[in-house]
């Protein structure tokens, strides 16, 4: 079954896919992180595939790696019970700054929270997300700490008081 | 029958009544908190050491036991809570979590709980068995008998000192 679904996102998709494989009942599709939007509403508003569950979103650091980041969905269809995961592939910007790509609020809502953990984490944007905050680590945090550059023993103590202080 | 009479030094005597009736406030973040049920149940059941009474208010505690992993994050919580305890005030770090930060070695995870308050007692293990528990509050209670613990103010302030040096505290209550 999943095999169809994957066969049929790719029939959709076309040229988007970067590549695809399928090991063991779990299909992936990956997609460069520029078309992931229009990858997503294909894949959700199909009606043969009918992903309409955001299962998971996460993201992963293959430092050393071109393009570096991989950010992960793992999607869903209740209509017909088949599991599709997509990686989008995000290149970090030569002048160091956080890369970014097209947030996936508007077609899942609870996207929100998740994008809010990859960013803190892992430091990428979410254009088009309506409050990009940290979410697990306090504000006061610098860095990102689930990348692979950020140093293991590094520590930040927060020495702040609770809000409510006079 | 002749005049009978009991001499002590009043502190002697006081903290003899301190140290058998502990209330504490458990602030409970992780797992261990299931060997600090095991040891406040009957089957260990540390009333027979006076200290059966937790007081969910620290406004009301003497003991502060801290069970389980701090996160760097809990921090200021967790000072805040042990700034509101009344005097005289001790503290249990309950499992290796609280002592030393435990195998966690990482970004979020405060390594001990003394990175933020004084601590008292440091009782090891992952969870420790109830045994090491009761052993370390007996240890506590000898502390309280000799004034070794931190019922003294210039310890905890000298405490507090070395966390502002190393930056780990703003404001010295």
């Amino acid at each position: 079954m999943s095999v169809e679904a994957l066969n049929r996102a790719k029939e959709l998709l076309g040229a988007v896919v970067v590549s695809t494989h399928s090991y063991r009942g779990d299909d992936t599709v990956i997609v460069d992180g520029a078309n992931i939007r229009k990858t997503l509403e294909t894949l959700k508003n199909d009606p043969d595939l009918a992903m309409n569950f955001l299962a998971d979103l996460t993201a992963v650091d293959y430092f050393g790696r071109e393009p570096r980041f991989e950010v992960v969905y793992h999607l869903r269809s209740f209509k017909t019970g088949a599991r599709l995961r997509v990686k989008a592939q995000v290149a970090e910007p030569e002048d160091g700054s956080n890369p970014a790509l097209d947030s996936a609020i508007e077609l899942w809502h609870c996207a929100d929270w998740m994008e809010r953990e990859v960013w803190d984490l892992y430091g990428i944007k979410f254009r088009g997300h309506p409050d990009l905050r940290r979410i697990l680590m306090y504000e006061e945090f610098v860095g990102h700490p689930l990348r692979k550059d950020y140093p293991k023993e590094k520590r930040q103590p927060l020495v702040r008081r609770p809000p409510d202080e006079v | 029958m002749g005049l009978e009479f009991y001499t002590s030094r009043l502190g002697d005597a006081i903290n003899w009544a301190r140290k058998y009736s502990l209330f504490q406030y458990p602030f409970v973040t992780a797992c261990c908190g299931m060997e600090f049920m095991a040891v406040w149940a009957p089957k260990y059941d540390v009333a027979r050491f006076g200290a059966e009474f937790p007081r969910f208010s620290p406004r009301q505690a003497d003991l502060l036991i801290v069970v389980g992993t701090i996160t760097e994050r809990q921090g200021p919580v967790l000072r805040r809570i042990y700034e509101q305890m009344c005097e005289p005030k001790w503290t249990v770090a309950f499992g290796v979590c609280a002592s030393t930060g435990g195998f966690y070695q990482n970004y979020s995870t405060m390594p001990g709980a003394d990175q933020c308050i004084p601590i008292d007692v440091y009782i090891p293990g992952c969870p420790p068995r109830p045994e090491q528990v009761l052993d370390g509050l007996m240890m506590l209670q000898d502390k309280i008998q000799e004034k070794r613990g931190f019922v003294q103010v210039r310890e905890r302030r000298e405490h507090d000192e070395l966390l502002k040096a190393k930056g780990k505290l703003k404001v010295i209550p």
